[in-house]
C-alpha cells in the first residue's frame, strides 16, 4: 500500500467499493430469487442462472426491436423490457414447476441434479439461438456517462440504475413475503404442509406460484445485469455457485441475511482484488466462508427453529 | 470358503463382479485397438469416482459436488511425481533454471516449490495419493458432519469447493500449470509410458484397480458397518439414539470415496498422460454424479457400466453432433432422475433379470428358486 497518498487510497476504496456494489446488486439480484425459492421451498433451482440469462435475452430482443424498428422508442423500452421479461421468466418457472419440480418436492437432492440438467439444456438452446458469442443492449442515453463527485472519483450512472432497481426488488420482495396474504400462505406452507392444507390452503398453488415468482425475479435480474454487462449463454451459470453460497451464508431462511451476505461477499472480493489478483481474491473471500460456514453451518442470520 | 463370498456380497455379486472382469479384461483388449481402449481406460478412471459415489450418496446419503476434487488431487500428484521425473536437469538443460517443470521456468520460478519435493519418490507419492484426500476428507466431514450440516447444504458447499479449488489451480500457474494443467508426462521411473505396450499393462492395471476397489466396497457394504451405513442414510436420529457416532460413519464413507477417487485421478495422469483443472471444478463433478446416477445409485457395479455408457455416448454423440452432447447430458440427468431413480441396475433387476432366471428355471427350476429368494433378500 506503500505508493498511494491517502487521498487516493480513500478513492480508491471509494470507487472498489463501488464496484463492489455492482457486484452485490448482481448477486442480490440473483440471490433474492433463490432465497424465494430454496429459503422458502427449499427446492434447490441450479438453473436459475440461465432464467437471469433468458430474463438479459428477452431485455436484448426487446432493445433491438426498439432500436431497429421504433426508434422513438429507443429512449423508453426498458420498463418494457423488464415486465416482458419478468413474464417470460414467470410462465417457464410455472411451467418447470408443474412438469418437473413437484414431482420431486421428496427428493431435494434430485431436484439439484434435474435442475442442473434444465440448465444444461437452457444453455444450449441459447447457444443455438442467439450464438455463442455475448450480445450487448443499447443503451438509453440518460444511461450513459458518470457521476464524478470529486475528480478522482468517478461513478457510472448505470451502476447507480442497476443499484436503484435492486433496492426496489428488495423492498418489493420483502412486502410481498412478510405484508402480504400471499407471503402469509408461503411461510405456512413452508412451516407445515400439511397443517397449511388442512388450514385451507390450496398449498399446490402455492408452491406453483412461489416458484414461477422466484424465476420472475430472476428475469429482472437478468434485465438489469445487462445495463452493466454484456449476455452470453453462460453468463448466469458464472453466477450460480457464488449465488448458493450467498444465501447459505445468510442463513437460508433470512432474506435479511442474505442481503448482508452478498453485501459481505461482493466487497471483500472487490477490494481484495485491488491489493491481490483477482483469483486469489476470490478464493481467499469463499474460503473465508466456507470455513465461517463450517463453524456456523446455519448461517449468519437463522431464524431460531427447533429441529 | 462360504464365509468369504458371502462377505463380499454373495455369489451372486461376484458373479456379476466377475462377468464385469471379463468384459474389461477379457473381450474389450480382444475387441478395441489400443487407441479405443486406452479411451476406455480414461472412462474407467472416472468409474473410480462413481463407486465411491455410489457408497457415499447412494448408501449414505451424502451428496458430494465436489469428488472432482479428490479425483484432482490423486491426479495432480502423481502428474507432479511425473513431471518432476520428466523435468530432469538433463532434459530441460535449455531452461534457464534447469531441473525445474517447464511451466515453472515460463513463470519465473527459479526454485521448486517446497510443495513440491515429495514428489520426487514415487513410494512418497503413493503413500500422499491415498493419504491426502483421506485426511481432507476427513477435515471437510468432522467440520461439517460433527455440526450436523448434511444434504443439501453439504452440496452446496462441496461445490463452493470445487470451485474454489479450480480458481486456485488456474490463479497459481506457476505452482500448478495453469488452465493448461501439466502436460507432457513422459516416464515412471524410466519407463516410457507412452507407447502401446505400457497403454496395455496401465490399462489392465487401472482394471485391478477399479475391481480392488468394487471388491472393498462390497466388503464394506456386507460388513456391520455398511448396515449401519444403510439404517444411518434411512433413520438418521434411531442410529444416533441407538448410541452410535453418526457423524464418524458418515466421515468414514467420504474419506472412502475421497480415497478411490483418488485413485482414478492417479490412473487418470498415468494413462493420459496430462493433468489440468478441468477435471476439477464444479462441472466435471457433477458430470461424475450422473455416471453414478445412470448406473445405479445403489449398485457399485453399475456404477462402472454408467461411466462406460454415458461416456461412450459422450464420445460418439460429440464427434457427430456436438450441440447434441450437452442437449443428452441434460436430458439425462432430467429423465434419470424422474423415470429411472435406480439406473441401469435397477433397469437390469426389474426387467432383464427375470428374463433371466426364466432362462435357468428350464435348465434347473429349484435352483432358480433359489435366485429369486437371494434376489428378493438383496432388494
Amino acid at each position: 500500500m506503500g505508493g498511494y497518498s491517502s487521498q487516493e487510497l480513500v478513492a480508491i476504496f471509494v470507487m472498489q467499493g463501488f464496484s463492489g456494489l455492482s457486484l452485490f446488486c448482481v448477486f442480490l439480484l440473483m440471490a433474492l430469487g433463490l432465497a424465494i425459492i430454496f429459503g422458502q421451498m427449499g427446492v434447490i433451482n441450479m438453473a436459475h442462472g440461465e432464467f437471469l440469462t433468458l430474463g438479459a435475452y428477452i431485455t436484448w430482443m426487446v432493445s433491438k426491436l426498439a432500436t431497429e424498428t421504433w426508434p422513438w422508442m429507443q429512449q423508453f423500452y426498458f420498463p418494457l423490457a423488464v415486465a416482458l421479461a419478468f413474464l417470460g421468466t414467470f410462465i417457464l418457472g410455472y411451467l418447470v414447476e408443474m412438469l418437473l419440480i413437484r414431482r420431486l418436492y421428496a427428493r431435494p437432492l434430485d431436484t439439484l441434479l434435474a435442475t442442473w440438467g434444465l440448465g444444461l439444456i437452457m444453455q444450449q438452446i441459447y447457444r443455438s439461438t442467439f450464438g455463442p458469442r455475448e450480445v450487448s443492449v443499447v443503451m438509453p442515453d440518460w444511461l450513459m456517462g458518470s457521476w464524478a463527485p470529486t475528480d478522482i472519483i468517478d461513478i457510472p450512472l448505470n451502476g447507480l440504475f442497476v443499484m436503484g432497481i435492486t433496492a426496489l426488488m428488495t423492498v418489493l420482495v420483502v412486502i410481498l413475503l412478510y405484508r402480504s396474504r400471499w407471503g402469509i400462505k408461503v411461510r405456512a406452507t413452508t412451516q407445515n404442509r400439511l397443517m397449511a392444507n388442512a388450514a385451507g390452503i390450496n398449498t399446490q398453488r402455492v408452491d406453483r406460484f412461489t416458484f414461477a415468482l422466484g424465476c420472475g425475479i430472476a428475469g429482472v435480474a437478468g434485465a438489469a445485469f445487462t445495463t452493466i454487462a454484456s449476455t452470453g449463454p453462460t453468463t448466469g451459470s458464472l453466477y450460480i455457485v457464488d449465488t448458493f453460497l450467498v444465501v447459505v451464508f445468510g442463513g437460508a431462511a433470512s432474506l435479511f441475511g442474505t442481503v448482508v451476505s452478498a453485501f459481505g461477499i461482493a466487497q471483500s472480493q472487490s477490494i481484495l482484488e485491488f491489493f491481490l489478483s483477482g483469483s486469489m481474491a476470490k478464493v481467499i473471500t469463499l474460503l473465508t466462508v466456507v470455513a465461517i460456514l463450517m463453524f456456523r453451518p446455519q448461517g449468519l442470520f437463522a431464524s431460531k427453529v427447533r429441529r | 470358503m462360504d464365509k468369504w463370498i458371502a462377505a463380499f456380497g454373495g455369489r451372486q455379486r461376484l458373479l456379476q463382479l466377475l462377468a464385469l472382469a471379463v468384459l474389461l479384461m477379457v473381450i474389450l483388449p480382444l475387441t478395441l485397438d489400443i487407441f479405443r481402449l486406452n479411451l476406455v481406460g480414461k472412462y474407467l478412471t472416472y468409474a473410480f469416482v462413481a463407486v465411491g459415489l455410489v457408497l457415499c450418496w447412494g448408501y449414505g446419503g451424502i451428496l458430494s459436488l465436489g469428488q472432482g476434487v479428490f479425483f484432482g488431487i490423486g491426479g495432480y500428484c502423481m502428474a507432479m511425481f511425473l513431471k518432476l521425473e520428466a523435468s530432469s536437469p538433463e532434459n530441460t538443460a535449455i531452461q534457464s533454471t534447469p531441473g525445474i517443470p517447464d511451466f515453472m521456468d515460463w513463470n519465473q520460478i527459479t526454485e521448486l516449490p517446497l510443495g513440491w519435493i515429495p514428489f520426487h519418490s514415487l513410494t512418497l507419492t503413493i503413500l500422499l495419493i491415498m493419504t491426502v484426500p483421506a485426511l481432507f476428507a476427513f477435515l471437510i466431514g468432522a467440520a461439517m458432519f460433527k455440526r450436523r450440516v448434511g444434504g443439501v447444504y453439504f452440496a452446496i458447499i462441496t461445490q463452493a469447493i470445487a470451485s474454489i479449488a479450480t480458481i486456485l489451480i488456474i490463479g497459481q500457474q506457476g505452482y500448478t500449470g495453469g488452465i493448461n494443467g501439466i502436460t507432457d508426462l513422459r516416464t515412471l521411473l524410466g519407463w516410457d509410458i507412452r507407447p502401446d505396450s505400457a497403454k496395455y499393462l496401465l490399462y489392465f492395471l487401472c482394471c485391478i484397480l477399479l475391481i480392488a476397489c468394487l471388491l472393498v466396497g462390497q466388503f464394506v457394504l456386507n460388513s456391520r458397518y455398511g448396515k449401519l451405513l444403510i439404517a444411518m442414510r434411512d433413520q438418521e436420529d434411531r442410529v444416533r439414539f441407538s448410541g452410535y457416532d453418526v457423524a464418524n460413519i458418515k466421515i468414514f464413507v467420504f474419506a472412502l470415496a475421497g480415497v478411490f477417487s483418488a485413485l482414478g485421478g492417479a490412473m487418470f495422469a498415468l494413462q493420459v498422460g496430462f493433468m489440468s483443472p478441468s477435471f476439477v471444478g464444479t462441472v466435471a463433478s457433477i458430470e461424475m454424479v450422473i455416471f453414478c446416477a445412470v448406473g445405479g445409485r445403489l449398485s457399485l457395479i453399475g456404477a462402472v457400466y454408467g461411466a462406460l455408457l454415458v461416456n461412450l455416448a459422450k464420445t460418439l454423440l460429440s464427434e457427430s453432433f456436438p450441440q447434441l452432447w450437452i442437449v443428452f447430458m441434460g436430458a439425462l440427468f432430467i429423465g434419470v432422475v424422474l423415470l429411472f431413480p435406480q439406473g441401469l441396475a435397477g433397469i437390469y433387476e426389474d426387467y432383464v433379470r427375470p428374463q433371466v432366471a426364466k432362462l435357468f428355471s428350464r435348465k434347473s427350476n429349484a435352483e432358480s428358486q433359489g435366485d429369486k429368494a437371494v434376489a428378493q433378500e438383496a432388494r
